[in-house]
């Protein structure tokens, strides 16, 4: 599965919609979202932000997953290279209604979120017996 | 004396079209400023990871985001002034069922070597990965390590 060899790819910035009142660079970033029959989950990479710096609202059907980080470099440190940003996450979703907002659940390990956003019963796929009529 | 007849200019107006005028020039002026505040990048060597480097007195600081990949799943190897960093990044299928809406994250290898600017302690760098971002701590050596010159008095 790993024979490939990683790209590095450049954050991408936020085009901001209003602006934020916090100032400094703000990133959106990568996710892997998929479906089981159960629940929806998603993995978001958010390198440099720990549990008690991510804030995860969810309000009228809207996902927004925010991620704050404490600056790597410490005091009198001069830059040589820089070759990506550091800023705060964020993105924002659009959830289903068939997702059960209350019962969503959240980790973060070695800078990557999971969420686990499970279904409503309703949701659920059910098998349709058929009966020999 | 002629008598001309008055026509009002039109003051007002040209008030404001100058300072829209003037608006539209400012904002151009700091476009590429404004545009992506604190991001003052190198250009990337196209190499993962993404490197940043800095340095103070005593150590060089190299730092890298790597989300996702255990301590275990990288070497670190120094040699003169040369820093490898090699190892891959696994994304654990949660099950073979499971149907994919987004999947932007990558798995894969990776090698990435950088040419440290000085000469550092191989026998002091330690490395930590904390929350997804990898620091190392490279130590300079004593003989590039900044000195004060005292000037003798004859």
């Amino acid at each position: 599965m790993s024979e490939k060899e990683l790209q590095v790819k450049d954050k991408t910035e936020l085009a901001e919609q209003g602006e934020h009142t916090k100032s400094g660079p703000v990133f959106i970033p990568d996710v892997d979202i998929y479906e089981d029959q159960g629940a929806l989950t998603l993995l978001a990479d958010v390198p440099g932000v720990d549990g008690e710096h991510i804030e995860i609202d969810v309000k009228d059907n809207f996902l927004t997953i925010v991620g704050h980080i404490t600056p790597a470099a410490q005091e009198g440190e001069h830059s040589l290279l820089k070759e990506y940003g550091e800023g705060r996450f964020h993105r924002k979703f659009v959830l289903a209604d068939i997702i059960d907002q209350e019962k969503i659940s959240a980790k973060v390990k070695n800078g990557v979120l999971t969420l686990v956003l499970p279904k409503v019963e309703r949701a659920k796929p059910h098998k349709i017996a058929v009966a020999a009529g | 004396m002629a008598i001309l007849k008055w026509t009002p200019r039109p003051f007002r107006a040209n008030l404001v079209n100058d300072f829209i005028r003037l608006q539209r020039e400012v904002n151009q002026l700091f476009s590429g400023v404004t545009e992506s505040p604190g991001v003052n990048l190198t250009r990337t060597s196209g190499v993962y990871p993404a490197l940043n480097l800095s340095e103070d007195d005593e150590n060089l600081y190299v730092r890298a985001e790597i989300p996702g990949i255990e301590p275990e799943q990288v070497d670190l190897l120094i040699e003169g002034d040369n820093l490898t960093i090699r190892g891959q990044r696994t994304i654990p299928d949660a099950d073979k069922k499971v149907n994919y809406h987004r999947r932007e994250r990558e798995s894969g290898y990776f090698r990435r070597v950088l040419t440290l600017p000085t000469t550092v302690d191989h026998s002091k760098v330690a490395a930590t990965v904390k929350d997804g971002v990898l620091t190392i701590t490279l130590p300079k050596a004593e003989a590039v390590k900044p000195k004060q010159i005292k000037i003798l008095a004859a």
